[in-house]
């Protein structure tokens, strides 16, 4: 699947989608992220492992601002997402959520038809004229599903309730319904852990093809995922980075012990 | 394994021991349903056998006579109808939208424990204390008077607590999943509540409150003070009017009126009970409709 890795990617504006700097975290009077300096490339995907509980979910939730609805989070540092920091005081959080997007662990497409799904957020943001897809309706619903090849399967049935399709197809749609607005990067938590491994194989496949158009940062227990479909991988653990390298080194040869021992399965 | 055991399957002592011991809990669990809905049954039972003679279109539809001793009770229907309907007007459109706002805005702080500590409290006030509060609140101070109007806004400040608690359930209900899937397509609070949270919920709010609210049907001591008479030859024309309502006519006849006949009260009792379950198996089976044609 990622046998072409040398395909030549679109230019990027700014080289890094994600650039935090000195990020921390806390819950409460728990530290969850220390001192994170990360920088995502434009256009790649980039994965995060590491063992439960390291902070790679905490630093994913932080990029587009969902940690803060627990009311007992503080954070410090900066994210500079396309060169904007978006712990400024003018962002306006609709914003961030629509030019991050996020899928989640559980696909949790509306209880509205797969039609109406696709159409939700572009529905919230087409109004005030804003960067989003320009296509009717129809258009936009069908480039969305054929983006995320689901459009085959599903075309005679746009009205059918989104709940009803199986698992992976549910997740599918939650990356396609994500499309339409023009997000600038996808943040992916665990996107397959509640999948057979057909449907990984096919939510993976899926990532390699939106590879290049969108910066995705997928967060993931599965090694063998890691290694298949990413570009660049970050190993954390206890809340800090230890190693940041292409996947094909750091999983050959990488540079710290500690994420040797993960990798070869010694902990985690 | 070719040498099983024979016997390894059969049932030990201790399993015969426990076997019994569960059967005992089964029986008395069986035994208190029994007892349950014994009084439920001989009500309903009583109520059919001494009221159901009583019963006729006539019964139904015309104006009590001769001291309420002949005649029907149609004014005392109408009354009740009258009475809930306008309760319901008022208490569901507050009550849902102050559940919407505790549900899917207040922040879990002290302000809004306060509030639900309160609701509850005030669902635990006894009907006569709202009585005398809607005397005092409704028909003295605003000067309503004795009046539809007055009674109404006391059974719909004595069902609002009800009326909150079944909405909350309704919301809480909608998972949390599609609210953070709105949430981050950058939905606003009220984007998710128009388009998702109430979607899903409204036919739950709409039947669990007419479910509780019609309850209000047979509540007395409410309206005995605020706006229902013992009796009115005169039908209500706007909610400033008197008028009767079934519950206290019912005590009326049962206690008031010497030398009525038995078959009176009784029939009077029986509409009631029917008027009430049949708003709750409306809107029992409208749910179920509902629920039927819903999936996720």
């Amino acid at each position: 699947m990622n046998t072409d890795q040398t395909a030549a990617l679109p230019q990027p504006t700014h080289q890094y989608a994600i650039d935090s700097q000195g990020l921390n975290l806390w819950y409460g009077t728990f530290q969850a992220l220390y001192d994170v300096d990360l920088r995502i490339r434009q256009g790649m995907i980039t994965s995060m492992i590491g063992p439960s509980g390291c902070g790679k979910s905490t630093f994913l939730r932080s990029v587009n601002r969902i940690n803060e609805r627990l009311g007992y989070v503080r954070i410090e540092g900066s994210i500079q997402v396309m060169g904007e920091n978006i712990y400024d005081p003018q962002v306006e959080l609709v914003q961030v959520r629509k030019q991050v997007g996020m899928v989640f662990q559980r696909p949790n497409p509306l209880p509205i038809s797969i039609r109406d799904n696709i159409l939700f957020s572009h529905r919230l943001h087409a109004k005030g004229g804003g960067d989003v897809h320009q296509g009717t309706p129809d258009e936009i619903v069908e480039q969305s599903l054929r983006q995320v090849l689901l459009w085959d399967k599903v075309k005679d049935q746009l009205k059918r309730k989104a709940t009803e399709l199986s698992l992976e197809e549910q997740q599918k749609l939650c990356i396609a319904r994500l499309l339409p607005v023009k997000p600038k990067m996808l943040l992916m938590d665990e996107p397959c852990s509640a999948l057979d491994p057909k449907g990984t194989e096919a939510v993976e496949e899926l990532l390699w093809e939106l590879r290049g158009q969108y910066t995705i940062l997928i967060v993931t227990h599965n090694m063998a995922q890691a290694r298949r479909a990413s570009e660049e991988c970050v190993f954390m653990l206890m809340g800090k980075v230890v190693e940041h390298a292409r996947t094909d080194e750091m999983f050959v040869t990488p540079a710290h012990k500690e994420t040797a021992d993960y990798i070869e399965g010694r902990y985690g | 394994m070719a040498t099983a055991n024979p016997t390894m399957f059969q049932a030990s002592d201790l399993n015969q021991h426990n076997e019994r011991v569960q059967r005992r809990y089964r029986l008395l669990f069986g035994l208190m349903t029994l007892l349950l809905i014994t009084p439920v049954l001989l009500i309903l039972g009583t109520l059919v056998v001494k009221g159901g003679a009583a019963i006729s279109w006539e019964f139904l539809l015309t104006a009590p006579t001769d001291g309420m001793r002949t005649g029907g009770l149609f004014p005392a229907l109408l009354g009740t109808i009258w009475l809930v309907t306008v309760a319901l007007l008022l208490s569901v459109p507050i009550g849902i939208f102050a559940a919407i706002y505790l549900s899917e805005y207040a922040g879990d702080n002290w302000f809004t424990r306060t509030i639900n500590l309160a609701i509850i409290n005030l669902a635990g006030v006894p009907s006569i204390v709202h009585a005398l509060f809607g005397l005092g609140a409704f028909v003295l101070f605003f000067k309503f008077g004795t009046s539809i109007l007055a009674a109404s806004l006391t059974l719909a400040v004595m069902t609002m607590p009800v009326v909150i608690v079944a909405t909350r359930e309704s919301l809480q209900a909608v998972p949390q999943a599609f609210r953070e899937a709105c949430w981050n397509m950058g939905a606003t609070r009220w984007q998710t509540i128009r388009r998702v949270v109430l979607p899903n919920s409204i036919t739950g709010i709409l039947t669990g409150v007419i479910l509780e609210v019609s309850r209000t049907a047979g509540e007395t001591a409410p309206i005995m003070f605020t706006g229902a008479v013992f009796f009115t030859p005169f039908l209500p024309q706007s909610v400033f009017d008197q008028t009767m309502a079934l519950s206290l006519h019912l005590f009326v006849a049962a206690t008031q009126v010497p030398e009525i006949a038995e078959q009176v009260p009784f029939g009077i009792a029986l509409v009631l009970i029917a008027l009430v379950l049949t708003m709750n198996s409306v809107s029992i089976a409208f749910r179920m409709w509902l629920r039927g044609k819903k999936k996720w």
